[in-house]
Order: structure tokens, then C-alpha cells, then sequence
């Protein structure tokens, strides 16, 4: 009954959209795909309980309007028809309508009481507090995505806190395809490195917040839109249907790269999502026991410019020249050639007033030394110098 | 509209008049408001044409996905700059010189009741602008966090042009603070005996209205600008969860300014639309008691609602309800005047002059933009919408084809008072058309972008935006470029034309109809006797 109903929309919104856009535009701009493809002019419905409310909620409202809006535009057009002085109408005399003027107060009334019901209980339902299966931490910083799983819900829970998941979602798409010198994919500026990975059927809490700006996490399909506020830690939850990849972006003027921010989320069957759960423990558990061995230059220098490139391309650009004033170059001025220490202090705890981001929260030991040494070594800075994961882990330990 | 210069001064009404100085000091000097009313017009087309710039350099970037000729940096300075420009640089300055302009004259009144304040208001505006668009050249560059600048992205993630935009909104502030007092002293005070207040024409009425408003919420949004002031140079934390402070305070108080604002902009056009409506209907306006109280009772509920702006900040489900509802009521009193428009129509004896149809479609289109605007009070689904090109797609209908096709409407209509002239109907119209057609093709395909999940102040965007962004793009071209008719038009009225009678338009009625046309430079020296058509 309930797939008959949405048909039936279906059907409708096509009708009444076509005959709504063909008023507007011309044939000859609607015959191409547009046509074809619906959600490129709608909402997404969603794979979620909630997200199908929601869409029920907005084609709901949206019917509402399109009846208004014939009953009183037709009202116009007809009055525009008919009573115009180049066809001899006269004009009447009536200027108030007391019972008129009530039943048009009155009426709009109803229809908005009969519009807030539905929209009171799903705003409720998605207020909805009960206990969740996951709970993973969502940080927005500029231009990414930081997910730490606070509790992952795996079938065997973790042994110890080495090999806690955390990780950075950053954009994958090339900046060739941004700057239109290679041809864009198919997922252009919706792609990230790592996707946040959750299994289906369970009830994910997302705990949302920021590391400096406002940012807003949002997933259509999941009809899940909260704002990531510095200091404030705000809560949305989902239950995703099926199996999939979701892609959102970033809802909230974030600076610079806010276009290119992206929220890629992979919902899968639980025993995928396990073996997933798995396989990234380990990986923590590598990074972590890596911390204690001495790195060489080589692995050094080919970890940082890939960690460089991930997360300090964007303002410092490839070849180390920033974009002045805002960001300052690296390449044979500044910090990256003067002190170690200040180089891996600013690094560490970023710099108050400007874009520099404390990346000691945001990094893994070895990553840090190996992009600290990599700037000091790129671009003709050749210092020589280098700097052990260790000596990293000792500063920020140091510091609190 | 300076054709007043040459007024021809009629004996029957003017004892003791002189014109104006010559040159330019009867610019700077002025009381006139008259004058005034035309400083602030011509500013505010100027800053439409700036704010219109920047647009067209917004859609050129969107034109098609991939950064073409704008840098992000440089994408953010331009949607900020150009939403702050056409908010307190082309709508408000519109507006007030039309007050300027119609006021005193509605209501019987020789001037404004405060004219060298009247003078400072204005030239205010120059300065404050002059140093905003400034910001373009500093190092750093424009303000670059969006018009509605949220904090930290404001405060310490601002370039350092902040300080300078803080003390640029203070200006306006000041500037508008000063012209709404004016405004409601004048009506308040200077009203031709007679013309009691439920007398005034319905402009008068929702300008009354529009400058309580202003009273009320431009000292927050300097308090706002302040507090950004004080946490970027002198080490508070109003905005800093990290220093104790919370950033949604931020949003919450630039909200309570700027909901009422939306209404600021928009109640003046209420009155201007109810006075050119009965004029081409040549009928009464239908419910005027109805119109006045339904104009305060926006004004009253534009206060209350301010959070359905942050819907998803995180408020407890109590604070969203209860702004849902708030919102929603909006509705009723916004439809009653929609419903007023329709009546005054039904039965009447219509034309279709320039003025009427920018009226007409101003009612259609601003229903449109009233309906997205519905449909975003209601809470689950503005979880999709919010920051997305819906909202674009819906503040654009109620501020372009609302509040800027109301003073373009006002303009033709009151055109020929101003300079004695008639404009050219054909240019007149094509211009219109022109306009109706660009405003549509840029704004309508925005609503699905925005459903399909094109967030808002974006320099780039997914390939399933690329065909609607396009489309959107052409029409803005398409707009833009029809505002040189406009300016066209402008020019030619008041070069020369057919002359104008005192009536002007056949159905017209109200005191400013009874003063030859041009208006005489000093207008109602002695105070209008008959008040038998005091309003439309």
C-alpha cells in the first residue's frame, strides 16, 4: 500500500512539475536528461526510516502549495482575463468583505495546523534519544573530516585503547579536474580518501563538532544535517536500510575550501563491517608500535609529502610557495628553514589567529615527523635535518 | 528625477518658494526631500549595479563545474560583498528614498520633519560604502565569511579588513537608525489635519511600521558587530567556546536583527503594491483595515522567529517547535494581503501600464518565494534544505522579484510626479519583461539544485548541479543586462518626454496626485484641505 501511495506521488510530482517548469521554460531546455533523471529537481528519498518521512513531509507541503498557488494565481490569471478595461468591464465598488476576511484568516489556519501534526511527530521521532549500537565522534576542521569511533559495535569489542579507529576524510579529487586540465570523474568533489564505514540495520550515533570553524555534517540520504560548532558537541543518529555509498558535503561556510569538503559514508552488512573493524585495529596497532623505532630519511621524506599532500596542500600549495598573505611559503623562508623546534612547535599546536591548525590532535606521531621533516627538506630547503616520531610523541607529552 | 530644477512653480499652491541652489552644494547641502529622496535612489541604483557586478562574477564562476576564473579566496569576498551590497546598499536605501520622496507628500506634510538629519542619513551612506568596498583592496582582502558573517569564521579566522567592515555597519546602522526616527516623527507628527492615521495611504503605513523595526533591531546588530570588535582586538570571548563564549550566541543575536530586516525589506513593498494595484484596478483597495493590521502583525512575528535560521545548530526539540510554528503563523497574515491584492483585482476595471505588471508579478512571484518559505519553517524537512540552494533560490524570490520589483514598480509609477514626464511604455515594458523572464530562468532552476543537494556558497560543485547551474547562470546574464533599459529609461524620462498630468494616472488617488507634475520643489506649504481620497 504504502509503494502504491509513493507511485502514485510519483506520478503526480511528474504531472504537476512538468506542467509547472513547462510555463517557466521552454521544450526545447526539458527534453534533454533532465527529463529522465528526477533527482536531479527533487529530494532525495533516502535509505532511512526518517529520511522517507522527511521526503513524505516535503512532498506533503509541497502539494499543499501547488493547490494554493492554482487556486489563487488562477484566481489572478482569470481576473486578468476578464476583468480588464480593454473589454469594457467596469469597475465594481466593493472594497471589504468581513465574512470573506475571516473565512481567509481562519482557513490558512487549519491548513498550517493540519501541515505542523505530521511534521511535530517526525520531529520528534528524530529527536528520538534511546540507546545507540555505535557512536562515532565527527570532527569538522578545515577542509576535512575527522570520524573517531567512540564506541564501534563490532562482535568482539576492542582489547586495549592502541587501537582506537581514528581517522581523516579528506577529498580525493585531483586538482587537475578542479582546475579543468584533466576531465572530472564521475564522483567530482564527492570523493574522499577514507570513507566512514558503518553497518547497516544498527542505530549509528554521530557526535558532532569542530576543531575551529563552524562546519555542518550532512548526508542526504540519511536526512541527517547538524552543524559542527567549536566547543560544542551536537548529536544526530541514523539507521541506514541498505547497503551503499552516500555522499554529502560540508553545510556551512567554512573559509576557503568549503566547496571541497565532502562526507562519504559506505554503509555494508554487519560481517563486512567487522572484518573492516578489524583490519583497521591492526593498522592502528602497527602505526603505534612504528612510533618507537628509529625512522630513516628516506621513509621519512616519502611519508611526508604524502601526509603533506593530503593535509597541508590546499595553503601551502605543492611547491611550497603558499598563497600570501594568508598562508605564508615554506620553500626557502620561514619556518621551515629556521629553528626545529619552533618549526615542530608551530606544526604541533598550530598558530592562534590564522588558518594554522594544531595538526598534534589531528596527526599520528609518524605522520607528524614525517611531514615536519619533509618541509625541511623540500623545495631546496635541503637542512638535512630530521626530526624521530619519538621526539614528536616526547614534545606533545611534553606539553601537557 | 532632478527635472524638480526646473520646477514650474504653480501659482495656486506656492506663495513663498524658492528652487533649489545650483551646482553641486545643492546636493551636499540639501534638506529637501525631494532632493534626498532622489540621492537616495540614484545611490541605491548604483549599488545595484555594483551588488549586480559581483553577481554576475558569482554566476560566471558556476557557469560550469571546475574553478575557472575565480579562486575560492576570492569567491567568498564576492557572495559576501555582494550579499551585504544589495541588502544595506541597494533594497534599504531604495525604500528610504522613496519614503523620502512619498511621505510628505502622502500625508500633507511640506519636508520631513527632521531635514538636516534627513541630509546626514543620507551622505553617511557614501562613506560607509566607499569604505567597505574598500576592504576589495586591503591586504587579505574583502570580508570573505558571508553576509551573514558567523562567527569564529568572523572573528579570529577574519582577515583583518573586519575591523573595517564592523565600522562600516556601524555607519549604516547609524545612517538608518537616524532615517527611521525621521520617517516616524514625520508621520507621526506632520499629518495634514485630517489625515488621521487609519487616513494614510497603506505606504505610509508600512514604512511607520518598517521604521519601528529598524529602531529595534539596527542597535543589535551594531551590539553584534561590536562584540566581534571587542573579541578580535581587545581579548574577550563572546564568541569563543575555548574563552567561555558560545558561537551560536552570535547567531542568535544576528538573527534577532535580521529576520525582523527580511520584513524591513519587504513591508515598504507591501505598501507600495497596495497602492498600485487599486490605481490600474481602478478600484478601492480591498480590506485596508485588514492590510494595516495584517502589516503589524508581521512586525510582531518577526521578532519571534528568528532561530528558524538555525534549525540545525542544535537547539532542544522545544525551541525548534516552538519557532516551527511561529513561523508557520507568518502565513495567515501574508496570505490575508495576498488574498487583499487578489480582491482589489477581482471585479476591477485593469490595465496593464509598466507599474502594474511589475505589481502583478511581484504578488505571483513573492507567493512563490512566501511558499519555500513555508515549506523551510517546517523543521525535519528544513534539515535538507538548510544551506542549500533552495534557500538560495527562495530569499532571491522574495528579495528580487519581491523587494526590487517593488521599487521598480514604484519608480514607473511615481516617475512622472517626479519629473514631470512620462516614461516610455514600451521601454517600460520590455524592460519588464526582460526582467520577469531573467529573474525567472536564474532563480527557478535553483530550487532543484538546492533539493538535489547543491549546498549554498560553493565556488565549484558535483556534475549533477552542471545543467540547472548553467540555465541559472544565462538568466542572470539575461537580468543583469536588462537593468541598463532600466537605467535607459530612467534617463530618457527625465530628459523629456510627454508631459505628465497632476493626476498622472487615470485611477490614482491620494494627496501626492493632487500636486502638479513635476512635484513642486516645495510641496504642501499650506496643508491640503481635502481628504476625501487620502488613500487609494
Amino acid at each position: 500500500m504504502n509503494r502504491t501511495r509513493r507511485a502514485w506521488q510519483c506520478g503526480a510530482w511528474r504531472w504537476m512539475s512538468r506542467c509547472g517548469l513547462l510555463l517557466l521554460f521552454s521544450n526545447s531546455v526539458f527534453s534533454n536528461s533532465a527529463l529522465a533523471d528526477w533527482s536531479a529537481v527533487n529530494m532525495p528519498e533516502g535509505v532511512t526510516a526518517i529520511s522517507r518521512d522527511v521526503y513524505d513531509l516535503h512532498m506533503l507541503i509541497f502539494y499543499i502549495c501547488v493547490v494554493i498557488g492554482i487556486l489563487v494565481f488562477g484566481a489572478m490569471i482569470l481576473s486578468m482575463l476578464m476583468h480588464r478595461k480593454s473589454i469594457g468591464a467596469k469597475p465594481a465598488s466593493f472594497h471589504e468583505n468581513t465574512r470573506l476576511e475571516i473565512a481567509w484568516t481562519i482557513i490558512p489556519i487549519l491548513i498550517l495546523v493540519a501541515m505542523a501534526v505530521p511534521a511535530t511527530s517526525t520531529l520528534r521521532s528524530m529527536y528520538d534519544a534511546s540507546e545507540s549500537d555505535i557512536d562515532i565522534e565527527v570532527r569538522g576542521y578545515q577542509w576535512k573530516w575527522q570520524y573517531t569511533y567512540l564506541a564501534d559495535g563490532s562482535s568482539n569489542p576492542a582489547e586495549d585503547s592502541d587501537s582506537t579507529i581514528q581517522f581523516m576524510s579528506v577529498l580525493r579529487t585531483p586538482q587537475d579536474e578542479i582546475d579543468n586540465i584533466a576531465s572530472k570523474g564521475e564522483h567530482y568533489l564527492l570523493d574522499v580518501d577514507k570513507p566512514l564505514v558503518i553497518p547497516i540495520n544498527k542505530r549509528i550515533r554521530f557526535l558532532i563538532t569542530a576543531q575551529d570553524v563552524i562546519h555542518a555534517f550532512w548526508v542526504p540520504a540519511f536526512a541527517v544535517k547538524k552543524d559542527a560548532v567549536p566547543g560544542f558537541i551536537h548529536e544526530a543518529w541514523t539507521v541506514v536500510d541498505e547497503p551503499g555509498i552516500y555522499r554529502g558535503q560540508c553545510a556551512e561556510l567554512c573559509g576557503k575550501n568549503h566547496g571541497f569538503m565532502p562526507i562519504v559514508v559506505q554503509a555494508v552488512e554487519q560481517q563486512e563491517y567487522d572484518a573492516w573493524i578489524v583490519e583497521r585495529r591492526e593498522e592502528a596497532k602497527i602505526a603505534y608500535a612504528t612510533f618507537g623505532r628509529e625512522w630513516t630519511m628516506d621513509e621519512l621524506l616519502s611519508k611526508g609529502e604524502a601526509v603533506y599532500t593530503q593535509n597541508c596542500v590546499v595553503c601551502h600549495q605543492s611547491d611550497g610557495k603558499g598563497l600570501p598573505p594568508a598562508f605564508p611559503a615554506l620553500a626557502g623562508q620561514g619556518l621551515a628553514v629556521g629553528l626545529l623546534t619552533e618549526h615542530a612547535d608551530i606544526v604541533l599546536h598550530g598558530k592562534a589567529g590564522t588558518a594554522m591548525q594544531a595538526f598534534g590532535v589531528q596527526l599520528n606521531a609518524a605522520e607528524l615527523a614525517a611531514v615536519i621533516t619533509y618541509e625541511r627538506n623540500a623545495w631546496g630547503n635541503d637542512t638535512g635535518d630530521s626530526i624521530q616520531p619519538k621526539e614528536v610523541n616526547a614534545l606533545l607529552s611534553g606539553s601537557e | 528625477m532632478n527635472a524638480v530644477i526646473e520646477g514650474q512653480h504653480q501659482a495656486d499652491m506656492e506663495e513663498h518658494s524658492h528652487g533649489p541652489d545650483k551646482g553641486i552644494m545643492r546636493w551636499v547641502f540639501t534638506t529637501n526631500h525631494k532632493d534626498i529622496g532622489t540621492l537616495y535612489l540614484w545611490f541605491s541604483f548604483l549599488m545595484f549595479l555594483t551588488g549586480g557586478l559581483l553577481a554576475f562574477g558569482i554566476r560566471a564562476e558556476l557557469f560550469q563545474p571546475g574553478l575557472q576564473i575565480i579562486q575560492p579566496e576570492l569567491f567568498n569576498q564576492i557572495i559576501t560583498m555582494h550579499g551585504l551590497i544589495m541588502v544595506f546598499g541597494a533594497v534599504m536605501p531604495a525604500f528610504v528614498g522613496l519614503a523620502n520622496w512619498l511621505v510628505p507628500m502622502m500625508i500633507g506634510a511640506p519636508d520631513m520633519a527632521l531635514p538636516r538629519m534627513n541630509n546626514y542619513s543620507f551622505w553617511i551612506l557614501p562613506f560607509a560604502f566607499s569604505m567597505l568596498i574598500s576592504t576589495f583592496f586591503m591586504e587579505g582582502g574583502a570580508p570573505n565569511y558571508g553576509w551573514t558573517f558567523y562567527a569564529p569564521l568572523s572573528t579570529d579566522y577574519a582577515p583583518p579588513s573586519v575591523t573595517f567592515f564592523i565600522f562600516s555597519i556601524h555607519l549604516m546602522g547609524i545612517s538608518s537608525i537616524m532615517g527611521s526616527i525621521n520617517i516616524i516623527v514625520t508621520i507621526l507628527n506632520m499629518r495634514a489635519p485630517g489625515m488621521t492615521m487609519m487616513n494614510m495611504p497603506l505606504f505610509v503605513w508600512t514604512w511607520l511600521i518598517t521604521a519601528y523595526l529598524l529602531i529595534l533591531v539596527m542597535p543589535v546588530l551594531a551590539g553584534v558587530v561590536t562584540m566581534m570588535l571587542m573579541d578580535v582586538h581587545f581579548g574577550t570571548a563572546f564568541f569563543n567556546a575555548g574563552g567561555g563564549g558560545d558561537p551560536v550566541l552570535f547567531q542568535h543575536i544576528f538573527w534577532f536583527f535580521g529576520h525582523p530586516e527580511v520584513y524591513i525589506m519587504i513591508l515598504p513593498a507591501f505598501g507600495v503594491v497596495s497602492a498600485i494595484i487599486p490605481t490600474f484596478a481602478r478600484k478601492r483597495l480591498f480590506g485596508y483595515g485588514s492590510m494595516v493590521y495584517a502589516t503589524a502583525s508581521i512586525a510582531f512575528l518577526s521578532m519571534i522567529v528568528w532561530a528558524h535560521h538555525m534549525f540545525t545548530v542544535g537547539m532542544p526539540i522545544a525551541g525548534e517547535l516552538f519557532f516551527m510554528y511561529a513561523t508557520m503563523l507568518i502565513a495567515v497574515p501574508t496570505g490575508v494581503k495576498i488574498f487583499n491584492w487578489v480582491a482589489t483585482m477581482w471585479e476591477g476595471s485593469m490595465t496593464f501600464e509598466t507599474p502594474m505588471l511589475f505589481a502583478i508579478a511581484f504578488v505571483i512571484l513573492f507567493a512563490i518565494g512566501g511558499f519555500s518559505g513555508l515549506m523551510l519553517a517546517i523543521v525535519p524537512a528544513d534539515f535538507q534544505y538548510h544551506d542549500t540552494y533552495f534557500v538560495v533560490a527562495h530569499f532571491h524570490y522574495v528579495l528580487v522579484p519581491g523587494s526590487i520589483f517593488a521599487i521598480m514598480a514604484a519608480v514607473y509609477y511615481w516617475l512622472p510626479k517626479w519629473t514631470g514626464n512620462m516614461y516610455d511604455e514600451t521601454l517600460g515594458k520590455t524592460h519588464f519583461w526582460l526582467s520577469f523572464i531573467g529573474v525567472n530562468v536564474t532563480f527557478f532552476p535553483q530550487h532543484f539544485v538546492g533539493l538535489a543537494g547543491m549546498p549554498r556558497r560553493i565556488p565549484d560543485y558535483a556534475l549533477q548541479f552542471a545543467d540547472y547551474n548553467m540555465i541559472s547562470s544565462c538568466g542572470a546574464f539575461l537580468f543583469g543586462f536588462s537593468q541598463l533599459v532600466f537605467l535607459f529609461v530612467l534617463i530618457k524620462c527625465i530628459r523629456g518626454g510627454k508631459k505628465a498630468t497632476s493626476q498622472v494616472w487615470e485611477g490614482a488617488h491620494g494627496l501626492e496626485w493632487t500636486l502638479a507634475s513635476p512635484a513642486p520643489y516645495h510641496s504642501f506649504s499650506a496643508p491640503p484641505q481635502d481628504m476625501t481620497e487620502a488613500h487609494g
